[in-house]
């Protein structure tokens, strides 16, 4: 294959190659466009996880399908691909634009870049981002939480709950997003009780190794916790999150919830009774208001901060255990004021 | 002598079309099973590389894809395995991004500087493997899985806020690199930018081609991943080539990740694409080592990839396509041995139908390569087949 009188022909093909890539560097043929027109309603583009993750890609899901109740269009919604890179994110969005559907959400701070990308070259349909607030474009709607302020009302519940002093936070992934968790956990409980230690874990360093989906990487977690003295666990972990609800209900020490109703979900029901309160962060709700504001006409633009305040984010009381710990309730709803007038500023950062 | 080549030519090309057929049919079994169209999809994806940003997208994807190849290809011509090409091209995507971002000079020294860290980085990360390889006897499967998981922790601490980090909303980034640093791109109008790190992929290509096969390095390289003892007995250091091996394997991944990084993100961040090291794994093999062969593997990739998205717009599902690249891995896999052991067999009733007609070894090869001729021909053909 590799002998004198190849290599005539071997360039000759490399040549061809070389030919080939410069023909298509020219862009023959037309861009796959040709927009439908129509209004096909809103559309999801996921986060890694997608749909079935029980937490943050099925709470947006949850707006989708309000929408599709309330407005009667189908809309949809895309899983992303593992490992790909900012360039199929665009694609997927300028698809989605391209095709009518009418808000384009990316569920998650990954599509920054590709909605900004997207929303340049679509500005008549209007883009959603959850999670982020760096796009500046007019028609982008930044939908932003405050995590850490439901996260601190859990922090009260859990120093108030706990009896052995000791209570562990699980992290899903060491990132930004979930140090404002960990964050307002930590401060919620040295400001209830000062006495309390708070036991800190993340599961992965990045999403890839599985940190939002691994329920058994979660439940060793909340194991190792447990013995070194933790009774009640909080968790901001997705799906691996559910590992943690198990090993706590298994040792009879409280979990808390994260994201939405964790004491609701069908796929937890045999652990709900040790799932003390949920911090909720309301995904759907924010998708929703934005398909609704698109439907009347008047399309969100710019930031848009759930906050506690807003019931963006806070804790719940489904199970009755949440009103029968001494003092729990009241210390929750003393915080929760108390954060509302601004008199309880809490931190972002860990 | 003419008749030989052509012999060489269809074995090479039957595997990789066996093994497509094969996934192709395998595929639409699956379509079928699913109670879709088995062709539909096909026609779907086809139709999506008529347009011109989809084939921008497709060329772009592809340059990384064939670099990263590479640099697994050069590794399988040793008879080595670098499963590291993931962490190699990571972290070197990581390091250049904040030598992008801290040093800032004229483009002309900047561009040549980013690449050589690149490099550098993937060789040094390589070269653990290689020194444990070659001092200890570790495996560099093993060696080089390890890394992959402590390049990913090395990149979490270098990227937190005390250190390089620079944290933008809820993004973790190095920060963004300075201009002077950034790849020009062909503008294309609505078609996109074409890399033009495409054309640094080219270049790469040749001088793999020109190293192997035209220098005394490549020949070595080959004749040690042939056979370690002969390439010995014939004077070769096998310790000295497998080190090498492994920094050259290194320093080509080390590239692989900056089409993304000089041309499109100007950052590493949270969202910078990962298990293309992996996924050059395939290509390499589906390409058998060959430049050519390689570029044709790393566009069909791409093309999955590329086309297969708008599946989801049409009422299949985009994992049509991952579902084919792993079938086609697989394929090619059984293909190629299938195809190896039917030319081993064909060359053996050749050679003994010359005997039996009563030629005298080495009589067709016009007097040159005496009595050993046949048998010669057979171990180039295998060093060059690696």
């Amino acid at each position: 294959m590799r002998r004198m009188p190849r290599i005539t022909q071997r360039c000759t093909r490399t040549a061809v190659a070389v030919a080939a890539l410069a023909l298509l560097a020219t862009g023959c043929g037309g861009t796959s466009s040709g927009g439908s027109g129509e209004d096909k309603g809103m559309a999801l583009a996921y986060d890694i996880g997608g749909e079935g993750d029980q937490s943050f890609n099925d709470a947006a899901y949850a707006g989708l399908e309000q929408a599709r109740k309330e407005f009667g269009y189908e809309g949809t919604a895309v899983e992303p691909k593992d490992g790909e890179s900012d360039a199929d994110k665009v694609q997927r969005l300028k698809q989605l634009a391209k095709q009518g559907y009418d808000p384009v959400v990316g569920i998650g701070f990954i599509y920054a870049n590709a909605t900004k990308e997207a929303a340049e070259a679509y500005p008549d349909t209007t883009f959603g981002i959850v999670d982020d607030s760096t796009v500046k474009a007019k028609n982008v709607a930044a939908l932003v939480f405050n995590e850490e302020q439901g996260s601190y009302l859990a922090g009260v519940a859990a120093a108030k709950a706990t009896k052995s002093k000791t209570v562990g936070f699980v992290g899903g992934v060491d990132v930004p997003l979930i140090h404002k968790f960990e964050a307002g956990f930590a401060q919620g409980v040295k400001d209830t009780d000062p006495k309390v230690k708070v036991i800190t874990q993340y599961l992965t360093e990045t999403a890839e190794e599985g940190g939002f989906s691994s329920p058994d990487k979660g439940k060793a977690a909340a194991e190792a916790q447990i013995e070194n003295g933790a009774d009640v666990i909080y968790q901001a972990a997705g799906l691996s999150g559910q590992g943690v609800i198990e090993a706590a209900a298994k040792e009879k020490k409280w979990a808390i919830g994260v994201d939405s109703d964790q004491y609701k979900q069908k796929a937890l029901s045999a652990y709900k009774a040790y799932i003390l309160t949920s911090a909720t962060k309301d995904v759907g709700g924010a998708v929703f208001s934005l398909a609704e504001s698109v439907e009347d006409g008047k399309p969100l633009s710019g930031e848009q901060r759930f906050s506690l305040k807003e019931g963006g984010v806070g804790v719940t009381e489904s199970n009755p255990e949440f009103g029968k710990v001494p003092g729990l309730k009241e210390a929750v709803a003393k915080a929760k004021e108390d954060i509302i007038a601004g008199k309880i500023k809490v931190a972002t950062t860990p | 002598m003419k008749k030989f080549d052509k012999e060489r030519v269809l074995l090479a090309v039957a595997g990789p079309a066996i093994a497509l057929v094969v996934a192709v049919l395998l595929t639409s079994g699956v379509l079928l099973a699913s109670g879709k169209s088995p062709f539909e999809p096909y026609a779907i994806m086809l139709e999506q590389v008529g347009f011109a940003d989809i084939q921008v997208l497709i060329v772009n994807a592809a340059a990384g894809y064939y670099i990263a190849a590479l640099a697994v290809a050069i590794g399988f011509r040793m008879n080595l395995f670098n499963i590291g090409v993931e962490g190699q091209y990571r972290l070197a995507a990581m390091v250049t991004a904040v030598v992008g971002a801290k040093v800032a000079l004229p483009a002309a020294v900047q561009l040549p500087l980013l690449i050589l860290v690149a490099a550098l980085t993937g060789a040094f990360w390589a070269g653990i493997a290689g020194v444990l390889k070659v001092t200890r006897g570790v495996s560099e499967v093993v060696a080089t899985i390890m890394l992959n998981s402590i390049a990913t922790a090395v990149i979490g601490y270098f990227t937190l806020p005390s250190l390089f980090g620079v944290q933008q909303g809820n993004n973790k980034t190095t920060g963004e690199m300075h201009e002077s640093g950034w790849f020009p791109s062909i503008d294309l109008g609505a078609a996109g930018e074409l890399y033009g790190f495409v054309f640094v992929a080219v270049a790469l290509g040749i001088a793999y081609w020109v190293v192997l096969n035209r220098t005394r390095f490549g020949f070595d390289l080959r004749a040690t991943g042939a056979s370690e003892s002969a390439a010995a007995a014939s004077g070769v250091n096998a310790k000295r080539m497998v080190l090498t091996a492994m920094l050259l394997s290194g320093a080509i991944a080390g590239l692989a990740g900056l089409p993304t990084l000089l041309n499109d993100t100007h950052t590493y961040s949270l969202s910078f694409p990962s298990s293309l090291g992996f996924t050059a794994i395939g290509i390499a093999l589906l390409g058998r080592g060959s430049p050519v062969g390689i570029a044709f593997a790393a566009l069909l990739w791409a093309f999955l990839d590329k086309a297969s998205a708008e599946l989801d717009y049409r009422g299949y599902d985009t994992e049509i396509a991952v579902i084919m690249q792993g079938l086609i891995v697989i394929a090619v896999v059984v293909s190629y041995e299938a195809v190896g052991r039917w030319g081993l067999r064909r060359q053996q009733q050749r050679v003994g139908k010359e005997l039996a007609a009563g030629h005298v070894l080495g009589a067709s090869g016009k007097g040159t390569s005496g009595p050993s001729g046949p048998s010669d021909n057979g171990n180039q053909k295998e060093v060059a087949g690696r």
